[in-house]
């Protein structure tokens, strides 16, 4: 372990050791992050330059006049106010890009849940609809975690799983609820993370790219096990997805 | 109507005998002393959040050793940890000790008048912090121990006592500390609005304030509004929890197999804490590091023997970074479910913030620019101010934009940022003070020797232990985990294994970090009672604490029997002639037409 995170350390200086990125928006996320990044390391020394510079050099300089307080001050101000209005005008394009608009409505439907310390995921089944849910239903040990009501047709093939397994290539809309306490959901190598708050629903789009298996986190504090609550996400090339789901869509029918 | 300031005189000429030191130091309506005795309580609160914090970094490094008199730490332990870390440092050091603390002890001399304009009130705002204090160290004492929901203490986690460990009278009593705190800081701050606006001497203009008590109004100002939202959140939240409310809790909250319905109407929005919570949480941050900046300013210049470059500017800075940071709480929120469209204009407001605090930074580099200063130990950490808050600060901008929050929210990146630029550079700017003000309490010098140790060794820990923390946020490590390895999912385990050599590293610089401070406390110790005598002005300073006048009666009977104390001119006065270096104090009368200083 020890000695491939240091391997990591070695080769990869240049990405910050971002992790791997399996995502659609996410290279374009991490052009702007790195872009960010060296600018911030950039201006960090070349500040700290002036500040050492300035009081160690041997000779006494004149004060700067107030008069030249346009060239000081302003001229600079100007410059940097210039950098950042471009890195947020083309970070406000990405934000909009993945999060003004929702998903087309040929994305696929999964249903996220959190509760203290699980995620727990919910695929529609062939109908293509949720079946209702009710808090009062809600009976883990019954094998009813979401409390699915058996009174709705439309929860009859709903398939629900502790992973979340994705095709590659398609996009899926993922809406968050969370049963107790706000949870975060953040899948690190898809460069994506959105909460999920408590009477509400959430809607967040992607697409994953590259087959494997990526960590889901909870990044919100949620209680004595918010370390524990982790979950894998496996995304597999699209006809795996396929069998995958028709298998546990069988296990449901049954 | 009887004044404060005269019940406090009646009282105490009700009890003719010479009350006790003890008594006196207790019950006293003295600015300097209650100063002094805010400044105790935060050194109470540093040691032991600091003792924490390094708890918090020996169980992330070695998860199984064993605390001695405890046991393992467990995840309940851990957060605990975190809560009261967060609380402790947040309210009881980074507000108490540069706004009530350096503030009571120096502000009022500064503006050249010998009292603060409550003295009553000022005591109640002490003695109501320290009570929040010991009513939120009882926390860890009843059962179920201090509450696990961080200092931000979002719900339903915080309002459902089901929740967690220490979410039931633990929280409680957070609560009631968290509400008597925004009490005291609320009537600190009136204290300090009334005393600037009303007790500055003659002669002292709004533009002749030195920018220290710029940064104490601004911070005063931006007290009032966030404290008074905080304390108004928490009620909410105390209803909530024990009068059958639903601010913050929707209908149909399972939490723990206990369902949030019975007893309880409404239906409430966990989003709506976030929203109160953070137009507090952000203010917040400013007015810790406000009076570190306009602190910052003034000693840069008084050891660089300059003006302030820009003096006219760094006041209209500190006010525009005030009013930015009553408009920016949302970039707290840009992935907890606020609306997208609202996440941009929060954007944009925070990155505006970045302006003014970047032409503070501005002014400190042309000030200290090719002039020679004398490296005493309160202008190296004035320096290491200056540094730690643009390191800091040059993050602030990339967590401002939303798509890239959405990855870095709640990593160690954001932990890295606000360490650097809130909780490091605000404590160099308490060290620059104590160091720079300590011979105004003891008229003596703290050992210039001790004191370059200690910020060496301080500065070198402190970026040691938090550049890292970058690289872990960016690897993907989250906050607010209990361990980092052997996690169920086995994702998570290959995600974070290559952050724990790194970890190593920020736990060893956090051990010397807090070791370093022994040096201070030693110095400290030593230097109150056998530190070099120090002179009536010994930084040669221009601001009216240092002037005869407010130095020879600290503790003055009534103001009509002391000289009269007049400001005739804007601080930081230098200039050279061929016989060496001049200066002329605010309270020199000397003739106004003195060589240029342009």
């Amino acid at each position: 372990m020890t000695v491939c995170s240091h391997f990591a350390l070695c080769v990869d200086p240049y990405r910050w050791h971002l992790p791997a990125d399996a995502s659609a928006h996410g290279p374009a996320l991490d052009r702007h992050l790195l872009l960010n990044l060296w600018i911030a390391l950039g201006l960090a020394i070349l500040a700290h330059i002036v500040l050492i510079a300035g009081t160690v050099v041997r000779k006494r300089g004149p004060e700067p006049p107030n008069r030249h307080t346009g060239r000081i001050e302003y001229l600079p101000l100007i410059a940097f106010s210039l950098v950042f209005l471009w890195l947020a005008v083309r970070a406000e394009r990405l934000w909009a890009g993945t999060r003004y608009t929702g998903a087309s409505p040929e994305a696929m439907q999964v249903e996220v849940t959190g509760m203290q310390f699980v995620w727990t995921f919910r695929y529609p089944g062939g109908d293509a609809t949720f079946g209702r849910t009710s808090p009062e239903l809600v009976d883990a040990a019954a094998g009813n975690p979401l409390g699915i009501d058996p009174a709705d047709p439309h929860g009859a093939d709903d398939v629900v799983t502790s992973e979340l397994v994705l095709p590659a290539g398609r996009e899926v809309d993922l809406r968050l609820r969370a049963q107790d306490v706000i949870h975060g959901f953040a899948i690190p190598e898809l460069r994506v993370k959105q909460n999920a708050v408590p009477g509400q629903t959430i809607h967040i789009h992607l697409t994953p790219t590259v087959p494997g298996t990526y960590a889901i986190l909870c990044t919100q504090l949620c209680g004595l096990g918010h370390y524990r609550m982790n979950s894998n996400l496996r995304v597999l090339a699209p006809t795996d997805f396929a069998a995958w789901r028709n298998a546990r869509e069988q296990v449901v029918s049954r | 109507m009887m004044t404060p300031r005269s019940a406090a005189e009646l009282s105490s000429r009700q009890h003719p005998f010479r009350k006790s030191f003890l008594v006196h130091a207790l019950f006293t309506t003295d600015h300097r002393l209650i100063g002094l005795q805010y400044l105790a309580l935060a050194m109470v609160a540093v040691i032991i959040g600091m003792v924490l914090s390094l708890l918090m970094r020996l169980h992330l490094t070695w998860p199984d050793r064993v605390i001695p008199l405890h046991g393992p730490i467990l995840p309940e332990d851990y957060l605990a940890l975190v809560t009261m870390h967060g609380t402790l440092m947040l309210f009881f050091v980074m507000t108490t000790a540069p706004q009530a603390g350096f503030g009571n002890l120096i502000l009022p001399s500064q503006i050249g008048s010998r009292r603060m304009a409550f003295p009553m009130l000022n005591a109640l705002s002490f003695w109501s912090t320290a009570l929040a204090l010991v009513v939120l160290l009882a926390s860890t004492l009843v059962a179920g121990g201090s509450p696990i929901s961080g200092w931000t203490a979002y719900p339903p986690l915080s309002a459902v006592a089901a929740a967690g460990p220490g979410q039931g009278a633990g929280m409680d009593l957070w609560i009631a500390s968290i509400a008597l705190f925004a009490i005291a800081a609320t009537m600190s701050s009136i204290n300090t609005l009334v005393t600037v606006v009303r007790l500055r001497c003659k002669g002292m203009t709004w533009s002749r304030l030195p920018l220290t008590v710029w940064g104490w109004f601004t911070a005063a100002l931006l007290s009032i509004l966030a404290f008074s939202v905080l304390l108004a959140a928490i009620v909410l939240l105390m209803c909530d929890r024990h009068a059958g409310t639903s601010f913050f809790v929707p209908t149909g909250d399972l939490v723990n197999g206990s369902l949030h319905a019975a007893g309880h109407r409404g239906n409430g929005s966990p989003l709506l804490w976030l929203h109160l919570f953070w137009f507090f949480g952000h203010p917040e941050v400013y007015i810790a590091i406000l009076p570190g900046m306009g602190l910052t300013s003034m000693l840069l210049a008084n050891f660089a023997r300059r003006r302030v470059f820009g003096y006219r500017l760094m006041i209209a800075t500190t006010l525009a970074i005030g009013l930015l940071g009553i408009m920016v709480w949302g970039h707290h929120m840009f992935v907890a479910g606020l609306n997208p469209f609202a996440g941009t204009a929060f954007s944009i407001s925070t990155i505006a913030i970045a302006i003014p605090s970047a032409a503070k930074v501005l002014s400190w580099l042309a000030t200290t620019w090719r002039s020679r200063p004398s490296y005493t130990t309160a202008y190296l950490f004035s320096l290491g101010f200056a540094s730690l808050f643009l390191t800091g600060g040059l993050s602030g901008p990339i967590l401002a934009q939303p798509i890239l929050d959405q990855y870095l929210h709640n990593t160690f990146f954001v932990v890295a940022h606000f360490h650097l630029i809130m909780a490091m550079a605000g404590v160099f700017g308490l060290f620059a003070a104590t160091y720079y003000w300590f011979p105004l309490v003891t008229n003596r010098l703290m050992s210039e020797t001790l004191g370059r140790w200690h910020f060496w060794l301080t500065l070198l820990a402190a970026y040691g232990c938090f550049l890292p923390m970058h690289l872990t946020g960016l690897m993907g490590e989250p906050r607010h985990y209990a361990q980092l390895a052997e996690l169920p999912g086995s994702a998570a385990n290959r995600l974070l294994a290559p952050t724990l050599p790194l970890n190593m590293h920020i736990t060893i610089s956090a051990v010397i970090l807090v070791a370093s401070q022994v040096l201070f406390f030693a110095n400290l110790a030593v230097s109150w009672r056998r530190g070099l005598i120090a002179s009536a002005n010994p930084w040669q300073a221009t601001t009216l604490e240092w002037s005869p006048a407010l130095r020879a009666h600290s503790h003055p009977t009534s103001d009509g029997d002391l000289a009269p104390v007049e400001a005739f001119r804007r601080p930081c006065h230098y200039w050279s002639h061929h016989n060496g270096w001049h200066f002329l104090p605010q309270w020199d009368s000397a003739d106004t037409t003195e060589p240029k200083s342009e």
